[in-house]
C-alpha cells in the first residue's frame, strides 16, 4: 500500500507532464514550473536551515568514537574524538564525503551454537557502497548538467563530463554515472522491499523519493540514448532560464518535459522531506562538536536557575545524626 | 490499583529463542503489549511530591486508567514545542532520519527481544510520528501518508513503555550516518512523559532520595560513615593497616565523589575499599562528603532540570569545603553528566584550581574547566610514574576481561586508562571481540534507571548481547572476571552473568588495583579483597 501509493503518485506526475506537453502547455512546464520549483527549493532549504539554526545546542554532546584527550602519553583519537576545530572538520569531511559511520556498519546475527545461542557480527558494507555510489553519481550528474546552463562550460564540468563519458561505446558516449546511479537507486529500493526490518520501518515518504529519482534517471537516459531530443534547443532553454531571459525553443521532444517536470517536483518537495538530511548532516550536534567540555565551558543560552536542596537544609535535617557520627557541622 | 505482577523469569533457553519476524500489521496498528517482566513499576506519589514533579498520584502501569491530568494532550504538545525551540538536536533528529535501518540491529534491546519497536529508528518514530502530525506541514495535510499520527492515550502509553526500555547507551548513534542519537530522543521523550507525571519507580525513588539525602540509596550521613568504617575494618583484617578517612572536612585538597552504589553491597564495596586503600597509600589529603554523596545522576533519566538539581551539590560542596579540585569514582552516567553537562549547568568552577596530581605533579589539562578528574586518569598517571608498588601476581587467579561502560566510552572516550590500570594490576587480561568493545561496546541492559527487579526479563534480554561476548571469552580463555568502571554495571552485571554465562564475577577496576597494591607496612596478604585465597597462599591461615 505504502509502495503502491508512492509509485502511483510518480506515475501520475509523469502523466501530468506528458499530457501537459502534448497539450502544448510547454511554457508552464518548461519555464514557470522550473522557476517555481527553484524558488521553493532554495527558499525552503534556507528556511529549514534557519529554523534549525534558531534552536541552540545547549549542551556539548558529541558521540565519541575513540580515545579522549587525556594524559600526554595516551594517544588521542583526534578525528573520532576531536578537541580541535581541525579534528571536527576532518571528522565531518569523513562523514560527508565518505560516509564514515555507515562504513562501520555491522550485521548482527543470532544463531544456535553448541553451547547455546551465539551472536556474531559480520561486516556489512553493502549499504555503504550503495549509498556512496548513489550520492557520488548524483553529484557528478548534477555537475555534468551545468554544461547546459553555463556558456562557456567551465573546466571542471568538462573534466567531469569527459571522465564520466570515457567509456566510449558509440555515440553519444555512455556516462558511467548513469549506469551506477540507476544501479544504486535500484539497490536502495530493492533493499527496502527485501529486508523485512527495513520494509517494516519504511514509510511512503521513503519510497516516494526513490521512485521519483528513479523516474528522473530513466527519463534522462531515455532522452539521451533512445528518444533523442534536440540538445541545442535544450541548452538554449537552460541558458535562458539561468540568465532570467527564458525562451522556449520549438522542437524539444515531449520526454524532456517529463524529465524537467519530475526534477521540478523533486526540487520543490526536497525541503519538506527527509531529503533535507543533506543539510542536516552538517548540523548534527553529535558529530560536529568537539569533545572539550571539560577543558572549555560550554554556554547554554537558556540555562535557568533550578530549585536545589542546599547544604544548610541538609544539615538542618541531619545535624544531630551528623554530630553523633563525628561529622563536622556548620552550626552547633 | 493493580500492582503489576512480578513474574518468574523465564529460563535462558526461552529468552534466547528470539523471533526477528516483523509483525503482519503496520507498527502504527500494532498495539503495545504490556507484558509483565518487561516494564518497571510506575513512579510513587510520594517521590513525585518530594521532587515537585507534576501529577503525583497513586497509579500503576497495569491499570487501564493512568490518571492523566486534565489537558494532558496540550501539556505534551506544548512540551514538544518548547523542546524544539530549546534543542537543535531534537529538531534535526526529528527531521533528517532517512530510515536506512543502519541502527536497527545495533540496539541491545532489539537484539535481545526482536521487538521492532526496539529498533532505534522505530523507537524514535514513536515520537517523530506525533511531531510530524502536529509540527510539520506535510504531516498536517497528509497525516499518515507522511508518517504522522494522532497523539492518543495509547500513544502515550507506548512512549512510556519504550522510552523506559531504552538505556540511552548511544550505540545506535555510532552507526547512524547522521549521528542521530536515540538517547537524545529518549531523554526528551522521558521529559515529556514527566510533564504529566509518568515516570518509573526505580528512577523517581532514587532521584528523590538523592535530592533529600544526597545519594540514590538514601543513606543518611551516619550510615555512610558507618559503612565506610566497616570497610576500613575489613581492610585492617586484610592488611593490618587502619585507614581513617575524613568526612565533610574543610581544608582538604581534594573532594572525592563516587556513586552511592559503591557504598553499599557487594561488589561495589570492594571497589570502594580499593579507593580507600589507594588514597591511604598515597597519603592523599582528601575528604568524602555525606551531602554530595552521589556521583551518579538519576535526575538525568527524568529531565535536564532534575539532573541539574542533583548535580548542583558537587560544586556547591567543593566550594563549601574549600577544596582545590575533585576526583570522581567509577561510574557510567556520572561521567556522561560530568563530561558533557556539569560545567554548563552549574559552572563555572572558577573557585577551584586546575587539577594537579600532588603525587606526580601532572596537571590534568583535559579537566582544565570542570576541575574534576576521573579516578582512572588519576591512577593511570600514578602507575605511569611508578608511584605505586603493584604485585599483579596476586590477581593470577583472575582471568579478566573489561566491559567499557556505554557512557564513558561513547560520551567521553575513556578507553585506555582503565585498560592500562587493569594490565598493570593483572597478568591475565583478554579483550572481548572487537565489535563489542570500546565505542561499539554493549550496554549491560539495565542502565538509565532500568535496574529494577520487576522488569528482569527485559533486563536479561537487553544484556544478552553483552553477556554473549563475555561468554565468548570465557569459553576461549577461561575468563572469570568482568571488570568495569560503572556502579550500575556492578549492580546489574552479576545477575546478567549468572543468567547467561555463569562462573564470571563482576569487579570494579580499583578492586583489581587494590588486590595488587602493595601497601607500606602491610602484613602478608593471604586472600584478596573478597576473602578468596591468593594464588600460592592457599592454606596459609
Amino acid at each position: 500500500m505504502k509502495v503502491l501509493f508512492s509509485f502511483l503518485t510518480v506515475i501520475v506526475l509523469v502523466l501530468v507532464a506528458a499530457v501537459g506537453s502534448v497539450l502544448n502547455l510547454k511554457f508552464a512546464f518548461g519555464i514557470i514550473i522550473p522557476y517555481l520549483a527553484f524558488v521553493m527549493f532554495v527558499g525552503g532549504f534556507v528556511c529549514r536551515v534557519i529554523k534549525w539554526g534558531r534552536s541552540p545546542v545547549p549542551y556539548r554532546i558529541p558521540t565519541t568514537c575513540g580515545q579522549q584527550k587525556t594524559l600526554p602519553w595516551i594517544k588521542q583519537d583526534k578525528i573520532e574524538n576531536p578537541t580541535s576545530a581541525l579534528g571536527v572538520i576532518a571528522r565531518m569531511a569523513m562523514e560527508i564525503l565518505f560516509f564514515r559511520s555507515l562504513f562501520r556498519n555491522l550485521k548482527t546475527e543470532v544463531s544456535e551454537g553448541p553451547n547455546g545461542p551465539k551472536i556474531s557480527y559480520g561486516s556489512a558494507k553493502w549499504l555503504w557502497i550503495g549509498s556512496l555510489v548513489f550520492h557520488w553519481s548524483f553529484l557528478i550528474i548534477v555537475i555534468r548538467h551545468l554544461r547546459f546552463f553555463l556558456e562557456p562550460v567551465p573546466g571542471f564540468v568538462r573534466i567531469a563530463d569527459a571522465l564520466d563519458g570515457m567509456l566510449q561505446i558509440g555515440l553519444p558516449p555512455i556516462y558511467l554515472t548513469d549506469l551506477f546511479f540507476l544501479l544504486a537507486v535500484t539497490f536502495l529500493l530493492v533493499r527496502r522491499f527485501v529486508i523485512p526490518q527495513v520494509r517494516y520501518i519504511s514509510l511512503p515518504a521513503d519510497f516516494f523519493p526513490l521512485f521519483m529519482i528513479m523516474s528522473i534517471a530513466i527519463s534522462g537516459i531515455l532522452m539521451r540514448y533512445f528518444y533523442k531530443v534536440d540538445i541545442i534547443a535544450v541548452k538554449e532553454l537552460a541558458i535562458g532560464l539561468a540568465q532570467l531571459h527564458p525562451v522556449l525553443p520549438a522542437g524539444i521532444g515531449d520526454i524532456f518535459y517529463v524529465h524537467i517536470f519530475l526534477i521540478s517536483v523533486l526540487f520543490a518537495y526536497f525541503p519538506l522531506s527527509k531529503l533535507m538530511h543533506m543539510g542536516g548532516i552538517f548540523l548534527s550536534p553529535t558529530r560536529n562538536m568537539m569533545n572539550n567540555s571539560r577543558i572549555v565551558r560550554h554556554i547554554n543560552p537558556w540555562n535557568h536557575a533550578v530549585e536545589v536542596h542546599t547544604y544548610a537544609q541538609y544539615e538542618d535535617e541531619f545535624r544531630e545524626k551528623m554530630k553523633k557520627a563525628g561529622i563536622p557541622v556548620e552550626k552547633e | 490499583m493493580a500492582k503489576p505482577e512480578k513474574v518468574k523469569l523465564p529460563k535462558p533457553g526461552e529468552l534466547s529463542n528470539i523471533d526477528f519476524k516483523t509483525p503482519a500489521t503496520d507498527w502504527m496498528d500494532t498495539p503495545v503489549n504490556f507484558k509483565p517482566g518487561t516494564y518497571a513499576w510506575g513512579a510513587k506519589e510520594k517521590d513525585l511530591l518530594t521532587l515537585g514533579l507534576p501529577n503525583p498520584r497513586q497509579w500503576s502501569p497495569a491499570d487501564e486508567d493512568w490518571k492523566l491530568p486534565e489537558g494532558w494532550k496540550t501539556t505534551i504538545l506544548d512540551g514538544i514545542a518548547e523542546r524544539l525551540s530549546k534543542y537543535r538536536s531534537f529538531k534535526i533528529f526529528m527531521d533528517i532520519c532517512v530510515r536506512c535501518g543502519a541502527c536497527a540491529d545495533k540496539c541491545h534491546f532489539y537484539i535481545g527481544s526482536g521487538d521492532p519497536k526496539n529498533m532505534p529508528v522505530l523507537r524514535a518514530e514513536l515520537l517523530r510520528s506525533v511531531y510530524k502530525k502536529y509540527f510539520t506541514k506535510s504531516g498536517k495535510f497528509l497525516g499518515r501518508l507522511a508518517g504522522g499520527r494522532e497523539l492518543t492515550e495509547d500513544v502515550l502509553k507506548e512512549w512510556w513503555y519504550y522510552f523506559f526500555q531504552c538505556t540511552e547507551c548511544r550505540r545506535c548513534s555510532v552507526f547512524c550516518p547522521y549521528g542521530i542519537d536515540q538517547a537524545e530522543v529518549t531523554i526528551i521523550g522521558r521529559e515529556l512523559l514527566n510533564l504529566v507525571g509518568l515516570n518509573i519507580d526505580w528512577i523517581a525513588g532514587p532521584a528523590a532520595a538523592c535530592y533529600m539525602k544526597g545519594n540514590h540509596l538514601g543513606l543518611e550521613p551516619h550510615a555512610i560513615t558507618g559503612n565506610i568504617e566497616t570497610m576500613c575494618d575489613d581492610i585492617e583484617d586484610l592488611t593490618g593497616i587502619r585507614i581513617e578517612p575524613s568526612f565533610n572536612r574543610k581544608g582538604a585538597d581534594i573532594l572525592f565523589i563516587t556513586p552511592s552504589g559503591d557504598l553499599l553491597g557487594d561488589p561495589g564495596i570492594f571497589t570502594n575499599m580499593g579507593y580507600l586503600m589507594l588514597f591511604h597509600e598515597l597519603g592523599l589529603n582528601y575528604t568524602w562528603s555525606t551531602y554530595a554523596s552521589e556521583g551518579g545522576n538519576f535526575g538525568f533519566f527524568t529531565s535536564n532540570d532534575m539532573a541539574k538539581r542533583l548535580n548542583y551539590k558537587i560544586y556547591a560542596e567543593a566550594k563549601r569545603l574549600g577544596v582545590k579540585w575533585i576526583i570522581g569514582g567509577e561510574c557510567g552516567h556520572m561521567w556522561r553528566v560530568l563530561n558533557q553537562y556539569m560545567d554548563t549547568w552549574n559552572g563555572p568552577a572558577d573557585f577551584l584550581e586546575v587539577p594537579r596530581s600532588p603525587i606526580t605533579g601532572t596537571v590534568f589539562e583535559n579537566a582544565r574547566s570542570t576541575k574534576m578528574v576521573h579516578i582512572t586518569e588519576f591512577t593511570a598517571d600514578l602507575i605511569k610514574h611508578n608511584k605505586l608498588k603493584l604485585d599483579p601476581s596476586r590477581n593470577n587467579h583472575l582471568k579478566v576481561t573489561y566491559h567499557d561502560s556505554c557512557n564513558t566510552s561513547r560520551g567521553m572516550g575513556l578507553l585506555e586508562e582503565p585498560r592500562y590500570i587493569i594490565k598493570a594490576a593483572c597478568n591475565n587480561f583478554y579483550e572481548m571481540p572487537e565489535n563489542t568493545i570500546r565505542e561499539k561496546t554493549f550496554c549491560c541492559g539495565s542502565g538509565s534507571g532500568l535496574n529494577a527487579s520487576e522488569n528482569m526479563e527485559q533486563r536479561m534480554r537487553g544484556g544478552f548481547a553483552r553477556a554473549n561476548a563475555v561468554k565468548y571469552v570465557k569459553e576461549k580463555h577461561g575468563v572469570n572476571v568482568l571488570a568495569n568502571i560503572c556502579a550500575v554495571d556492578r549492580a546489574a552485571l552479576p545477575a546478567l552473568m549468572d543468567y547467561w554465562v555463569g562462573g564470571v564475577d563482576v569487579y570494579g577496576t580499583h578492586e583489581l588495583l587494590a588486590n595488587a597494591l602493595v601497601m607500606t607496612g602491610e602484613k602478608e596478604r593471604t586472600t584478596d579483597l573478597r576473602g578468596d585465597d591468593l594464588p600460592g597462599k592457599e592454606g596459609n591461615e
